[in-house]
């Protein structure tokens, strides 16, 4: 009888789990953001820097005392859920959080892929997320109301590099409409869309593109694109593929000796080139969201400085843009939290449209469709075995060496 | 009388709960969406693994082809795809479909991914069952991966950025619970469907060609056709699966949604074989107990969810190849021997007999 | 696709820096293949996991790189590393499915396969590493044909590991009871090998190779936990083709499928080499049965 007894307690109690895990959010003075990032799968180095970006500002924003809503003060904390680098997970994972955990406030997965998959589903149910890791355009063409990002979007990523090399197009010996561009970019949204921004690019200086490769997910080897580069001689070559893109590239390039004015790529600091090939990324141009060195700052981190040498104290490598950009998008609900005055998703999202604050990441303030207008993107340049920004010129620590002086 | 009536309200039971389930559990709904769909997964998988012993790994190539055709005829009808698909990239047209264009979309969408999935197999088939065994699943594997790496490359439907399912009217009110439905319909007429096909000569054919295709052949049983055929059946079924579970994700992934071998490919198999092989219910027990297992296990093991699943299908195919079915009717066969009432255990029945 | 074999036909010598940069890569897949025909060929178990098996060995060479030694010194402590792993997992695991079918091996080592992964990306992180062996490039050709010093040094000790198994299999006592227990496994057991440890130092060799094999990887490509797959499918695309018992088969379609691999994506275009792999595989498959079908027909 006693065995039955426990046994109905513990159904009862195990039944009434769900109900007490989606009740469990107001009580207490904590707010649950709520995330789906890659933990596991072919994401796993950008799913670790975004996860780390929050995880680092919600330990600052709560040291630093939390947040204060009206008159109550909260502390944050994240639900985490692993999407495995599937987006087939991706929308079933933020009904979960939205529908079981009773998350009320999402931050965003990394890549433009899972992005896609789960903005439907915050939309439907009326949940803000703010997202640092989903850059596709297509993101912000649908009158969405809930989405907010705090990067620049993917067609911006490489104008830089092609400003870059038009303006330098003297010193290549060519008018920049006789500039011939090679592209490999992978075959996954996110580099899709940085390629749609480049052909964009491109276009406006008449450039003409004399490779446009198509790379494996499961990227091992790109000699075959490689080969095309050397056989046709283009001024610039583009590589976008995530940290293994970065890696393989320049591997590659410098074993083969593929010589070529200009090498430009995104996700060189996620891979860490200067840290695995030392001279080999030398010159390499590199899209990025955030350089430690930009001279951003805001109360809670300090400068754009502080906060790399805070993050590479925590976690023992200097911090990718990644998680920067990550970092940031924490930033902004507990800056619109405290302005909205209460913990309403429509009032928080109302909150969000209106931020306007500057951060050691930059400025963030959204347009209408709820990207962040206020911020460039910019530019590296690996000089001397060190990210130097080098486009816009308003941010830019040096001038930048295009065309890289011929080995 | 109360012989032919116990079946009779278990089936009605299970209708009542299918049907009143998202309306008790909001919050679950899609998962239990996703758990239908799992159960057309294993249950057409079964159709040809199990009770035809062909061992396939490419069936999600018709999951993904039923998917693709489905999302590009609701596209289709309205706008022109390749418009549709190059507005990834961000362009100034917005797509919207009014509730009478996603429904008709819908409507004409779903068959057409069952039709283009039914016809993909019988080309494939006419291909490859010809292999006999091993070298069967060997090349379905194969397909399965060249089918996932071509919609990557195919610029028309997107390539690798995938393509997004339309956005639904707001009219359509909870998405999640429209496609439980139309999930849940969809494993309940599959069950029945091949519930009808097992008890008809069909059954003993693609049996007799499971436990010895040259005698069968002999018999003068057409086993091509009749191979063929089983494959066709399943991939229909799948296809409208595909459609369905295509605009559940609402993004479409080439390889990691629709031609997903190393997940949903997988998953199919383990199931049939977790639940046992060869059996009705068996995919259908096998799909549930996995799909808990699945959904808890990203729960209360973050990070560590992959090595259980990995575990599990060591497990699973090791130590306990012939599932539950089979274990319940080595281990109790007067279950399946005494109670000769309804048609779920005539199944048995006959399973045991023809052991 | 025109444009490109243009290209191929005004400048002939890059079809030969394609060709010869394929081969080098197919070395390694060989190397993979010729694991998996073995342990395909003895234990009739396809081995799911063998890219796995590579990405460890490569974790090795990664590793002991990070401590500042030379990651050639890698290769045989990869191997002996890897043959402890195999051995450990035929122990526990493999052992069960021997005598199993084919399908219930591919689900199998599927499962082992994502366990590793996990582990791996668990220990070792999700970054993409690699392991500097500190060499240069050889031009050919006025440069227009480079061959990494790296991947021809991974050619040479695959071809000096290939001859070495060769001849370890025809001459050594373990390798003529692995050749017999391939051959007729009742029939070896009645002789008093015993099939048991046969197995397992085979399925050990296979990752003993694969380690090899991955170390070589490391210095040459790069590696990460999920990276593996390739590897996999490569190698076995390679047996399939090759044909089980053939050895010197496996080696000759694993340079062939290197080299068609790179000539295919340099002209259809990167994005369909995997795809280009796999339908190869089909045809093969298919035209095999074709055949088969009509050796069947004149039987009848």
């Amino acid at each position: 009888m006693l065995h039955y007894r426990t046994f109905m307690i513990a159904a009862v109690a195990a039944a009434s789990l769900p109900f007490a895990a989606a009740n469990a959010q107001s009580d207490g003075s904590i707010i649950t953001l709520g995330a789906a990032v890659s933990l596991t799968g072919k994401y796993t180095t950008n799913g670790e820097h975004t996860k780390r970006g929050y995880d680092l500002a919600v330990k600052k924003i709560n040291e630093a005392g939390g947040v204060t809503v009206g008159d109550e003060t909260y502390k944050i904390e994240i639900k985490y859920y692993d999407d495995e680098s599937t987006p087939a997970r991706g929308a079933e994972l933020a009904e979960r959080l939205i529908q079981q955990d009773g998350i009320k406030f999402m931050l965003g997965p990394y890549s433009s892929g899972m992005t896609k998959a789960i903005a439907p589903v915050t939309e439907e149910h009326g949940v803000p997320m703010v997202e640092a890791n989903g850059a596709s355009r297509s993101l912000f063409t649908n009158n969405w109301k809930y989405l907010f990002a705090t990067l620049s979007t993917s067609e911006q990523y490489l104008t830089g590099a092609i400003t870059l090399v038009a303006k330098n197009a003297d010193d290549l010996g060519k008018e920049p409409e006789e500039i011939k561009v090679a592209m490999a970019f992978e075959n996954d949204p996110f580099s899709q869309d940085v390629r749609e921004g480049v052909l964009d690019d491109m276009k406006e200086y008449g450039m003409e593109a004399v490779i446009d490769d198509q790379l494996p997910r499961e990227l091992n080897d790109m000699t075959a694109t490689l080969t095309k580069v050397k056989a046709l001689k283009p001024d610039l070559l583009i590589v976008s593929g995530h940290s293994k893109g970065a890696a393989t590239a320049i591997r590659q390039i410098n074993e083969l000796k593929v010589n070529f004015p200009v090498l430009a790529m995104t996700h060189c600091d996620s891979a860490d080139i200067i840290g695995k090939f030392g001279d080999g990324a030398e010159h390499t141009l590199c899209a990025t969201q955030w350089a430690p060195t930009m001279s951003y700052s805001d109360e809670l981190f300090g400068s754009a400085q502080d906060f790399a040498k805070l993050f590479e104290e925590t976690y023992g490598y200097a911090p990718p843009y990644q998680a920067a950009e990550s970092a940031a998008a924490v930033q902004v609900y507990a800056d619109a939290f405290e302005r909205a005055g209460e913990l309403d998703s429509k009032k928080v999202r109302d909150a969000l449209a209106a931020t306007d604050m500057m951060t050691f990441y930059g400025p963030i303030k959204f347009d209408q469709a709820g990207k962040n207008i206020a911020k460039p993107m910019a530019l590296y340049q690996v000089l001397d075995g060190e990210y130097k920004v080098v486009w816009p010129s308003g941010v830019a620590d040096t001038e930048a060496v295009v065309p890289r002086p011929s080995t | 009388m109360s012989k032919s009536r116990r079946p009779l309200l278990g089936h009605l039971a299970i209708l009542a709960i299918g049907i009143a389930a998202p309306l008790v559990f909001p919050a679950w709904q899609s998962q239990m969406a996703e758990l239908w769909l799992f159960i057309v997964f294993a249950l057409t998988w079964d159709l040809v693994g199990g009770q035809m012993g062909y061992n396939s790994f490419g069936n999600v190539v018709f999951l993904g082809v039923g998917m693709y055709a489905c999302v590009v005829t609701q596209v289709g009808l309205f706008y022109q795809v390749s418009a549709y698909n190059d507005a990834r990239g961000g362009g100034a047209t917005i797509f919207t479909f009014d509730p009478r264009q996603y429904f008709e979309g819908l409507a004409i969408g779903l068959p057409v991914g069952a039709v283009l999935a039914a016809l993909t197999a019988a080309f494939l088939g006419s291909l490859v069952l010809g292999m006999r065994g091993h070298y069967f699943a060997i090349c379905t594997l194969g397909l399965g991966v060249a089918a996932g790496e071509l919609a990557n490359g195919w610029e028309w439907i997107g390539a690798g950025s995938g393509m997004v399912p339309p956005n639904p009217p707001g009219a359509i009110g909870d998405l999640s619970r429209f496609y439980y439905y139309l999930a849940f319909a969809l494993a309940i007429v599959t069950f029945l469907g091949l519930r009808w096909l097992y008890t008809t000569r069909f059954r003993f054919a693609i049996n007799a060609i499971r436990d010895n295709e040259d005698k069968a052949e002999a018999m003068g049983l057409r086993t091509t056709q009749i191979k063929t055929t089983a494959w066709v059946i399943a991939a229909f079924f799948l296809g409208i699966a595909g459609g369905i579970l295509g605009n559940l994700k609402r993004f479409i992934d080439p390889i990691d949604t629709a031609f997903a071998g190393a997940t949903f490919g997988v998953w199919m198999v383990l199931m049939a074989v977790l639940g046992g092989k060869g059996t009705l219910w068996g995919p259908v027990i096998g799909a549930i107990l996995f799909q808990v297992f699945k959904e808890a296990s990203w729960t209360y093991l973050l990070g560590w969810q992959r090595v259980a699943l990995g575990l599990l299908i060591v497990l699973i195919v090791v130590f306990f190849p012939q599932g539950i079915m089979g274990f319940l009717r080595e281990r109790f066969p007067a279950w399946f021997g005494h109670r000769v009432e309804g048609v779920k255990d005539m199944d048995a029945v006959e399973e045991t007999k023809a052991r | 696709m025109l444009d490109n074999i243009e290209i191929l036909v005004q400048a002939p010598v890059i079809t030969l820096d394609l060709v010869l940069n394929g081969l080098l890569l197919g070395a390694i897949f060989a190397l993979a293949a010729y694991g998996m025909a073995l342990v395909w060929g003895v234990m009739n178990i396809i081995n799911i996991a063998q890219g796995e098996f590579v990405i460890l060995g490569g974790y090795v060479a990664v590793v002991m790189a990070a401590y500042g030694i030379h990651p050639l010194i890698a290769v045989p402590v990869a191997a002996l590393l890897l043959y402890a792993i195999g051995w450990a997992l035929y122990r526990t695991v493999i052992f069960r499915i021997v005598d199993r079918d084919l399908f219930t091996s591919i689900l199998a080592t599927f499962g082992i396969s994502i366990v590793l992964q996990q582990l791996m990306n668990t220990i070792f992180g999700g970054n993409v590493r690699i392991a500097d062996a500190g060499l240069g490039t050889v031009f050919l050709m006025n440069g227009m044909v480079s061959l990494a010093q790296v991947k021809l040094l991974a050619f040479a000790l695959a071809a000096v590991l290939g001859s070495t198994l060769v001849v370890f299999l025809k001459r050594s006592r373990l390798g003529q009871a692995i050749r017999a227990t391939a051959q007729h496994p009742r029939a070896a057991r009645v002789l008093g090998i015993d099939t048991d440890r046969v197995y397992a130092a085979t399925y050990g060799l296979n990752a003993a190779i694969c380690g090899a094999c991955g170390a070589l990887v490391a210095m040459a490509y790069t590696v990460h936990p999920y990276i593996g797959l390739p590897y996999t499918i490569r190698s076995f695309m390679i047996v399939v083709v090759a044909g089980l018992g053939n050895l010197a088969g496996v080696i000759a379609a694993g340079l062939g499928l290197g080299a068609a691999e790179n000539v295919a994506g340099f002209v259809f275009g990167t994005q369909y080499q995997l795809a280009f792999v796999f339908l190869l595989l089909v045809v093969v498959l298919v035209w095999r049965n074709r055949r088969l079908a009509r050796k069947r027909g004149y039987l009848k």
